[in-house]
């Protein structure tokens, strides 16, 4: 027995030498140290032996289960290793293969630049005030200071509806009147709003304009509101929006609903103010419109305009979209084509 | 309006380079929008970018003033003449020219007085005169039939001064004139052309420029001579005058010129008129135009002749009034026209003569033979005349300053400077006196101003000093009264309000955009927080957004408009339509026969936006967040907000590893993304309910493959596959097209401010599976309504893992297997107690649901 139980070891230790692969070594376990494996065999054995030999066989028995067992983890180690090696060096993939695709959802670009908006707005205290689109000529113009049959009304083509005095919004700003006296509580509370919103205007559909657009107003009304603050905020927007080194320029422009009135310009950040196509050669490009808030306007959302002042600017969503991602056709923007949109 | 630096220097100095003026009038108000040069060259100024242009630049030296001495014939061509040229040279050169007008003087030996014209030696590089496309050419000598000649005299065309290549240039003569004066110094000229916001009416003439610039480099203004020489008899008893409508017409002068020649106007009032783009016809015409453009009062001159024969050789007398019913006229630009009740005539005896301030009859109209010229300045009010140019759709010079008003006193001296001009061009007597009506007298405007407002509203400090300065170089009259301003405003100006605040809002501005917004410090707003309110509903719609996205849809923005017809696409045959209630609002003046109205329903838009898209995409996930606009009865619509959206083609995107698996996106597809949305915003009390009752189902939808969304108890919306002949008509026929409509008002409604989170068991879930074979009709939501009362709390999840169909089973018949999931929080449930529950549900399964059979 004992010497058969020696041999066992000779030969599985032999065997176990020619072993190179984890199907080779899981069979050489079975045979020698598993359930009906020969040396498990002989170890259960024991008991038909006599006596005296008993324990001398088991001891050993014991033994040389305990040595096969660890020549069996040292064997599946190197087995392992040489296995992995393998594997690492073979089935290289076409790595320039496209992947899987994906499906992406996506938010429209010009609601991207609203969210901008917002952020940057929301930061300043200004907080998102909508109104609606169908407004009447009141709200749109005569409580803007724009009088019926005035010059400034040519600044503005309207859409007009089959009832006499409703219009479509041609800007954003019959939601100051509304936002004054909806938050201003009859001209007794400061308001700080930002007014997003779809406006239309009566002009053919071409590269550069469209029938509807969308506007993103602000308007600041406070008992200590001044021109220097109208210019320190747009310039803290300009240069978080635009980039920290922009510099902006203020000029004198027109507006009926605002008093003195200012164009904002940014310095193109396409060409570095060298002058390009976009910015026409001048190095400047034009972002918003602006200006302290007209004492007619103030009076008509409730505010005394001698102890009340506000500021008012304008800005287009599209008109900066196109600015930052070189798009020269604004008609992008509402036909809705998968190319462009999956850009963004 | 176009603004020749040349003319503009009549008023006022200026010495900046015209591209730092440009800049400076820019940044005041009064935008630049282009700058064109005449000979003379771009200059750079540092901090200033204007487009680099590509004029021509004449070279000092050999483009330089000439003295033509004689004119002889050319011994071989009867087209060509020799002009003997001074150039300021030691000797006269000889040019081969067949300039027409320079036929006149041949063979009068040498001219009594030169004829003074530009003169460009051999080299010299002009535009060729010949040529139809712009091209530069450069001269070098060469025989013109059989005389050898090496310079030229010069058209305007050749120069670029405008395309007139008839004859060569001929300036009228002036003492100072030196032959070889280089052409810049004499012609050369730079013209600003300038866009004039609305408000700025007063600088819409070279005078109105002139005032601005005096104000931004503190020069002193030039005003032109309005002094006339009247040696004639008195205009008294020649003509008289009734205005009918003061409101309409506050003011009506005449003068009168008699005994005079019409004639080309002198070499520089054409000039002038050419460069602000008017064509030059004969000195009486052009010098109304000339006073229109140079100061800003329009002219209009009758021939006085043709008035006093239609008054019968009598004094004729001319009335304003408003047109009468059926009244008509033709004008000047040859159209006959139908007045409106509110257009406000010039009139004689006989009938109408004119559109009072924008444009005149045919009838009495200068013309060469003219000898006695009647000159009206008047004054209009600038609504008045607005309507009428829209309605009669005229837009004349004239018209458009009056529309956008011109200051009454600006009539006299028009009048006067406009007479004078005509007498010193054409010759004769201007009668004395002028004729002057003025019922309207509008008052002086007075504005007190204390500086503090200025302060208050700017947000920095002027001192009293220094606000009367800037207003007085504006040409206001300034009082200054302790810390307050009391201002007359002048004449020429009809912007500053008489409100005592809007007033002072004027003058704010005037002072801050003549110091400069520049130099206008920047500060952060340091005034009272407003009361932090939020906005809950843009959150929500920023929220879907999001969701819809991750769940992988693309936004879109259409157009919110429409037309009914588009719309009624989504209605099939025999149908009735489903869309919302309510009217159309309806466009009066539509830009194109697809947007006469705005949208009722998102759909209808969103397949368009599909059918174009489907030329690239196979597939696409598509929606769009908006408004939609009902007509219900008030003034102002409602404005509903809806979300859209829009499924259809392969389930997944086409790869290259996965051309097998093509299977088209179906029902339960659209479902997922209502599921999506219902789990994202929390909503509760959802129910989805068949679309297949006539009375009240969605006709867009296919009647067995949709469901109504309900919220609450509420319908909120509808999805599933679009009706196969809506579809059809939207050209998606492909693939099913799966869509949904949501009323998002409602959706947000059912939003909770916060939801509570459940707690995780910390004990296994015990695992059982049912499987249960009913009628296919029956719905799984009714199934899984009676598992979970059965069930009670130890029923922790139903989820329901296949559906079959089919053999084995009978036809009609369908068998839905669940997972059932039992757990409690706090314990290890026991064996025997999941049986016991488990077997409730089955039992009660089989009496609730009829023909159910239970499989384990
Ligand atoms: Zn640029």
């Amino acid at each position: 027995m004992l010497e058969q139980l020696e041999q066992q070891r000779t030969d599985a230790l032999a065997e176990l030498e020619t072993v190179d692969d984890s199907d080779a070594l899981h069979e050489w376990y079975i045979k020698y140290l598993g359930k009906k494996g020969a040396v498990t065999l002989m170890l259960r054995s024991t008991g038909q032996l006599p006596p005296e030999e008993r324990a001398n066989f088991g001891k050993r028995a014991n033994e040389i289960k305990h040595l096969l067992n660890e020549a069996y983890a040292q064997r599946e180690q190197a087995v392992r290793q040489q296995e992995l090696a393998a594997d690492l060096e073979s089935d290289a993939l076409d790595v320039t293969l496209p992947g899987r695709p994906r499906t992406l959802g996506g938010i429209h670009p010009v609601t991207q630049t609203h969210r901008e908006f917002y952020t940057i707005w929301a930061d300043m205290g200004f907080q998102v005030f909508t109104s609606r689109d169908v407004e009447t000529d009141e709200y749109n113009f005569q409580l803007l200071n724009f009088p019926p049959d005035h010059p400034a009304r040519d600044m503005q083509d309207s859409f007009y509806t089959t009832d006499d005095g409703v219009i479509l919004r041609t800007h954003t700003s019959p939601g100051q009147i509304h936002a004054m006296r909806q938050l201003g509580e009859n001209g007794t509370q400061p308001v700080r709003v930002i007014l997003p919103g779809m406006c239309y205007r009566y002009e053919q559909i071409t590269a550069r304009s469209e029938v509807q657009f969308t506007q993103v107003e602000g308007l600041a009304v406070g008992r200590k509101i001044r021109m220097s603050d109208l210019k320190g905020t747009i310039a803290a927007f300009a240069k978080r929006m635009f980039g920290q080194n922009v510099s902006v320029r203020f000029r004198a422009s027109y507006f009926p609903f605002t008093e003195p009135s200012m164009e904002v310009d940014v310095e193109c950040f396409l060409c570095d103010a060298q002058g390009c196509n976009v910015c026409k050669y001048t190095g400047w490009l034009e972002i918003a419109g602006s200006g302290m808030v007209h004492p007619t306007v103030l009076r008509n959302g409730g505010y005394d305009p001698t102890v009340w002042s506000g500021f008012a600017f304008g800005m287009g969503p599209e008109r900066i979209t196109m600015l930052r991602h070189g798009i020269n056709d604004i008609r992008y923007f509402w036909s809705n084509d998968l190319r462009f949109l999956e850009q963004f | 309006m176009l603004v020749p630096i040349s003319w503009l220097k009549d008023f006022v100095e200026i010495d900046i380079p015209v591209e730092l003026l440009a800049e400076r009038l820019t940044l005041a108000g009064l935008e630049v929008a282009h700058i064109h040069y005449i000979g003379v060259p771009q200059q750079q100024v540092d901090g200033v970018n204007w487009p680099t242009s590509d004029h021509l630049v004449w070279d000092r030296e050999k483009l330089v003033l000439g003295a033509i001495r004689e004119i002889k014939a050319h011994p071989d061509a009867d087209r060509l003449v020799l002009a003997m040229v001074d150039y300021g040279g030691d000797a006269l050169e000889q040019c081969v020219t067949g300039a027409p007008n320079l036929f006149a003087y041949k063979d009068q030996g040498k001219l009594e007085t030169p004829l003074w014209t530009a003169f460009a030696h051999e080299g010299a590089t002009v535009w060729d005169g010949h040529s139809d496309e712009r091209k530069l050419m450069t001269l070098k000598g060469r025989k013109l039939r059989g005389i050898y000649n090496k310079s030229m005299v010069c058209s305007e065309k050749e120069l670029g001064i405008s395309e007139e290549h008839e004859g060569i240039i001929l300036l009228d003569p002036r003492d100072d004139y030196v032959p070889g004066t280089p052409l810049q110094d004499v012609l050369g000229d730079v013209v600003l052309d300038i866009e004039l916001t609305p408000n700025l009416a007063r600088c819409f003439s070279i005078l109105g420029v002139a005032r601005e610039v005096a104000a931004l480099l503190d020069k002193p203004l030039r005003e032109p001579s309005y002094d006339v020489v009247a040696e004639g008899a008195s205009i008294q008893g020649a003509v008289t005058l009734e205005i009918r409508e003061p409101e309409l017409n506050p003011r009506f002068t005449f003068a009168l010129l008699r005994d005079t020649t019409t004639q080309p106007s002198p070499e520089l009032m054409q000039r002038r008129l050419k460069l602000v783009g008017q064509r030059p016809i004969n000195n009486i015409v052009d010098v109304t135009n000339y006073i229109t453009f140079e100061i800003g009062q329009p002219l209009h001159a009758y021939d006085y002749d043709k008035l006093v024969a239609r008054a019968a050789g009598k004094a004729p007398h001319i009335i304003t009034r408003l047109a009468e019913a059926g009244e008509a006229l033709e004008t000047l630009d040859e159209v006959k026209r139908e007045l409106d009740a509110h257009n406000i005539l010039v009139c004689d005896e006989r009938g109408i003569l004119g559109l009072g301030g924008v444009i005149g009859g045919a009838e009495t109209e200068i013309s060469d033979a003219t000898h006695n010229v009647l000159l009206e300045a008047a004054n209009w009010n600038f609504i008045n005349i607005r309507r009428t140019m829209q309605s009669q759709k005229v837009f004349t010079d004239a018209g458009t300053r009056f529309s956008r008003g011109v200051h009454p006193s600006q009539a006299i001296l028009g009048v006067q400077r406009g007479i004078e001009l005509m007498r010193q061009t054409g010759g004769g007597q201007v009668a004395q006196g002028i004729i002057d009506e003025y019922p309207l007298q509008p008052e002086t405007v007075h504005v007190d101003l204390p500086v503090s407002e200025v302060q208050r509203l700017l947000g920095m400090t002027f001192t009293v000093e220094t606000a009367a300065d800037i207003l007085r170089r504006l040409l206001f009259d300034v009082e200054i009264d302790g810390d307050t301003l009391h201002v007359t405003v002048p004449d020429h100006r009809l912007d500053i309000n008489s409100d005592a605040v809007i007033g002072q809002a004027d003058l704010i501005e005037e002072i801050a955009r003549i110091y400069g917004y520049d130099k206008i410090p920047s500060t952060i707003i340091g005034d009272d927080m407003p009361p932090q309110v939020g906005n809950p509903d843009l959150m929500l719609e920023d929220a879907t957004r999001d969701l819809l996205a991750k769940l992988g849809l693309r936004e879109t923005i259409n157009y919110r408009f429409t037309s009914p017809e588009r719309e009624a696409l989504l209605i099939p045959d025999g149908m009735e339509s489903s869309l919302p209630e309510g009217d159309y609002v309806v466009i009066r003046n539509p830009i194109s026969s697809d947007k006469t109205v705005l949208r009722k329903t998102l759909l209808a838009n969103l397949l368009e936006t599909a059918q174009v898209n489907a030329r690239f995409n196979t597939r696409q996930q598509l929606f769009e967040i908006g408004r939609v606009y009902l007509k219900r009865g008030d003034v102002l619509p409602d404005e509903v907000r809806q979300l859209a959206i829009l499924l259809t083609g392969p389930r997944n995107a086409s790869g290259w590893m996965d051309g097998n698996d093509n299977a088209l996106m179906d029902f339960y597809d659209v479902k997922g993304v209502v599921e999506g949305l219902v789990a994202g915003l929390h909503l509760a009390d959802v129910a989805y309910c068949r679309n297949d009752d006539p009375a009240s189902r969605h006709t867009s939808f296919h009647p067995k493959r949709s469901a109504l969304f309900y919220l609450g108890g509420e319908r909120a919306g509808v999805f599933g596959e679009l009706h196969p002949q809506v579809a059809q008509r939207f050209g998606l026929v492909d693939a099913p097209v799966l869509a949904g409509v949501f009323d998002l008002d409602k959706l947000f409604a059912s939003v909770q401010d916060r939801h509570l989170v459940r707690e995780l068991p910390t004990t296994p879930p015990i695992l059982q599976d049912i499987a249960i074979v009913v009628d296919a009709d029956v719905e799984s939501a009714k199934l899984e309504r009676v598992i979970a009362q059965a069930g009670g709390d130890l029923l922790k999840d139903i989820q329901l893992f296949d559906v079959y169909q089919g053999d084995p089973l009978p036809e009609g018949r369908k068998s839905l297997a669940y997972h059932l999931v039992y757990q409690t929080n706090d314990r290890t449930l026991k064996d025997k107690e999941v049986a016991k529950v488990h077997q409730r549900i089955i039992k009660t399964v089989q009496n609730r649901v009829a023909g159910a059979e239970v499989r384990m």
